[in-house]
């Protein structure tokens, strides 16, 4: 049977250069802080796009096996959820908040932190802890999460980057 | 009568869809030859879309098509949950995980 296209392809000279690959920057350790990373990671090797995700600063709890299955929702200083912050203080607030979020993730199929960087990982993108915040919070190769391809420095990160776009989040 | 696909490459009508076609719109993606893992990934595909109205998410794929996330970006190397859709024939699926 022939394929017949329905409408025409645009000519490769009228569109912008697609995105080839990415580096995503994930530096903060909220759940709500993790996620939009790990999602833009994910969804560019969907798309066929080369990734790396880089964790740094309380984003490397994302990769911290002790870590990873703990991580909460800003209940305070977080004008988003909008609480008040005195409710938001409120013991067991945070937890309350993780639990409806997480509730609402696994219904439209997105997986915990730690399911998640393992299917990122399996998808062939990189995953990398940032030496600077490694140094500063004492940690170890031994405390990541098996799927970390290694250590490296901002320098090493910057190289891996080449070539494609920055995505701090 | 030949299969009307969109401006993407997928099929307008997944009933115009046949296992020569699929063969078809795999070697125009650049995968040179389905294999019987190419198949299980696509009639899972297939039969989830047909049956719940949606595409599987890579996740689900990943889970549930006996077929591991790894080996599923090995078989559609530019990213397996649209490729595969276009190759099984069904819509371009939307989700974003």
């Amino acid at each position: 049977m022939a394929i017949e296209h329905q409408a025409p392809v645009l000519a490769a000279e009228e569109r912008p250069a697609a995105i080839e690959r990415v580096a995503v920057i994930i530096s903060k350790g909220s759940l709500e802080g993790v996620y939009p990373g790990l999602i833009m990671a994910n969804g560019a090797r969907m798309e066929g796009i080369e990734a790396d995700v880089f964790f740094t600063f309380f984003g490397l709890d994302a990769i911290i096996a002790r870590r990873q299955g703990r991580l909460k929702v800003a209940t305070v200083g977080n004008p988003g959820m909008h609480m008040p912050t005195l409710i938001g203080a409120l013991p067991g607030m945070s937890w309350l908040a993780t639990r409806m979020m997480a509730k609402k993730m696994e219904k439209l199929d997105i997986p915990p932190v730690g399911e998640f960087v393992e299917m990122i990982s399996d998808s062939g993108a990189g995953v990398w802890a940032c030496k600077a915040s490694v140094d500063m919070f004492g940690l170890a190769e031994r405390d990541f999460v098996p799927q970390v391809d290694g250590v490296i420095t901002v320098g090493e990160f910057y190289e891996k980057a080449a070539g494609g776009q920055i995505v701090f989040t | 009568m030949p299969a009307t696909v969109d401006a993407e490459g997928f099929l307008t009508d997944p009933a115009q869809w046949d296992e020569g076609l699929a063969e078809e719109i795999a070697h125009e993606n650049g995968i040179p030859e389905l294999t019987p893992r190419h198949w299980q990934v696509l009639r899972y595909m297939r039969e989830t879309y047909l049956t719940t109205g949606s595409a599987p998410t890579i996740r689900t794929l990943g889970k549930a098509s006996g077929v591991p996330i790894k080996e599923l970006y090995e078989l559609f190397p530019k990213g397996p949950a649209k490729l595969a859709a276009k190759v099984a024939g069904i819509p371009k699926p939307r989700g974003c995980i």
